[in-house]
């Protein structure tokens, strides 16, 4: 299968601070992967350096086209969703407004009244909250209108940053629930940033573990989990 | 009583005036939290094309049509080529920027134009329409000027996709950008629209104050005196304080204070008010949860 993003070499700056060492990896299309690592190790700074938010070195390849010298707004044109850390909302919009902007690069505008009763059949709570301010929903509903958001702009690659940060188990297990679905119904290949190391390898085929901003460990999501040190520092068993 | 309706109407007429240059600050306050203390003298500027259209020939309507698009064109550029490059200096930077603009604007209207006070003919004259008895057609026009760019201005933040991606962007440039918003345009976009809406108010004002280089001086002494009143976080409020800036300075100067002080006054009743609630009279609490 080919990969639908391969980095090599990827560094990333904050500032003048170089945060990735030199990172390799591939999202296979239609397939998920998983970042793994712990605080500070480089996960949510890998994903802002795909989607251009920081200075960036290092090859970047999506769908055969290098992404180098691309800006946010082009690798969302791409055809690349990043759903941020702390969900990227705009709290003073409504519902409605924040998935229209999610629509807003689409050319395809047809297809929109259709896409936008696909997302509420992933999430029927955001159709019942359509008109409410975006800021006041719940964690989990703002988590999945995030989601929603990004699915309107039709993309074939998923940037995830910790969708179960902060919310209730049974929140997450839904959301991971449909997260799964939109990868195999949808064909969309996710790149999965998560803490939560047992939960993303549930739903990866293939994972990188990262530390102080280097990938220590990738492969078969199986042979992650089967890896002794994986386990004790990560999975807790 | 049909001296203060006339005086109501007079208000109303020169409040318009205020809630459009009211709303062109508001806009640029929402994307950049800076004050464009040079939207006066832009507005001005594009006054004098208007007149210079005008004198050349031109119907005042096409000249109008012209200047809104000269003046639109203008915004863009100087954020494009003045202002994007301090877009991450410090607060002071741009706000000397703005002053310094403030300045070469009006000695530049001084320098083409002259200094000596001109008239400025309102495009609405004749009877007083629908033969009402204490508002004039020119300030009957006015208004209905004023409310027709507030209602258009409205429609196009609240129905398009491309106001809903000035507003994303305005609110939240980094999401803007991840949605595929190219901020930096969009900030030109609101600059170019600020002044355009800017020249409509300097051609609404121009009949009634007269055209000079300083014209807009008061003018936008009121407009933000107008948009802290209603509360600069919200456009519907800005206007409206607009509005009501109007009225309450020309009542004051008609029956309270008399013309000479009727500044000072209207501007220790704002203070007055600002004291008992700081958001404005409409500012908006913002709710949010993280």
């Amino acid at each position: 299968m080919s990969a639908i993003l391969r980095a090599t070499g990827l560094k990333a700056f904050y500032g003048p601070v170089e945060a990735l060492h030199g990172v390799d990896f591939e999202v296979e299309d239609g397939c998920v992967t998983a970042l793994l690592g712990a605080n500070g190790a480089g996960k949510t700074t890998t994903l802002r350096a795909v989607s251009a938010m920081i200075r960036r070195e290092g090859v970047l390849e999506y769908a055969g086209r290098p992404l180098n010298g691309r800006g946010p707004e082009d690798v969302a044109r791409l055809g690349v969703a990043h759903v941020p850390d702390g969900r990227g909302t705009f709290t003073d919009l409504t519902v409605d407004e924040n998935l229209r902007l999610g629509a807003y690069v689409r050319r395809d505008r047809r297809k929109l009244k259709t896409d936008f009763e696909r997302v509420f059949g992933y999430f029927p709570r955001l159709a019942e909250r359509i008109k409410q301010q975006a800021g006041t929903l719940s964690g989990g509903e703002q988590q999945m209108l995030a989601i929603a958001r990004a699915l309107l702009s039709a993309p074939r690659l998923l940037l995830l940053d910790e969708p179960s940060f902060g919310l209730a188990p049974l929140v997450v297990s839904e959301i991971f629930r449909i997260l799964r679905a939109i990868n195999q119904n949808d064909g969309v290949s996710i790149l999965l940033v998560e803490q939560n190391a047992s939960l993303a390898l549930d739903l990866a085929t293939r994972a990188y573990l990262l530390e102080t901003g280097r990938v220590v460990v990738g492969g078969e999501a199986s042979t992650i989990l089967a890896n002794d040190s994986v386990r004790r520092a990560y999975l807790g068993y | 009583m049909v001296e203060l309706q006339h005086q109501l109407a007079s208000g109303l007429a020169l409040g318009g005036v205020y809630a459009i240059t009211a709303l062109a600050l508001v806009m640029i306050f929402q994307a950049t939290q800076l004050l464009n203390f040079a939207q006066g003298e832009m507005a001005m500027f594009s006054t004098y094309i208007a007149w210079t259209l005008i004198n050349n020939g031109w119907s005042f309507w096409s000249a109008f049509a012209a200047t809104l698009a000269l003046s639109f064109a203008g915004g863009v550029a100087i954020q494009r080529l003045i202002v994007r490059p301090f877009a991450h200096a410090p607060v002071l930077a741009s706000v000397i920027i703005f002053i310094g603009l403030s300045f070469i604007f009006n000695a530049l209207a001084g320098f083409f134009f002259g200094y000596s006070v001109q008239t400025f003919d309102s495009p609405f004259d004749g009877p007083p329409w629908f033969g009402n008895k204490f508002m004039s057609a020119s300030e009957s026009g006015s208004v209905v000027v004023s409310v027709a760019v507030l209602a258009l201005v409205f429609a196009f933040f609240r129905f398009t996709p491309l106001g809903l991606a000035m507003r994303a962007a305005a609110q939240n440039p980094t999401s803007a950008r991840l949605v595929g918003v190219r901020v930096g345009w969009m900030l030109a976009l609101g600059w170019g629209l600020a002044a355009a809406i800017g020249a409509v108010a300097g051609m609404m004002a121009a009949p009634i104050v007269y055209l000079d280089p300083n014209m807009m001086g008061g003018i936008l002494l009121y407009a933000f005196a107008g948009a802290v009143l209603g509360g600069i976080d919200n456009p519907w409020g800005a206007v409206l304080g607009g509005f009501l800036v109007g009225v309450v300075e020309n009542l004051l100067g008609a029956y309270v204070v008399g013309e000479e002080v009727k500044l000072s006054v209207a501007l220790v009743v704002i203070i007055a008010v600002l004291v008992a609630k700081p958001s404005g009279l409409f500012g908006r609490r913002i709710v949010a949860r993280v």
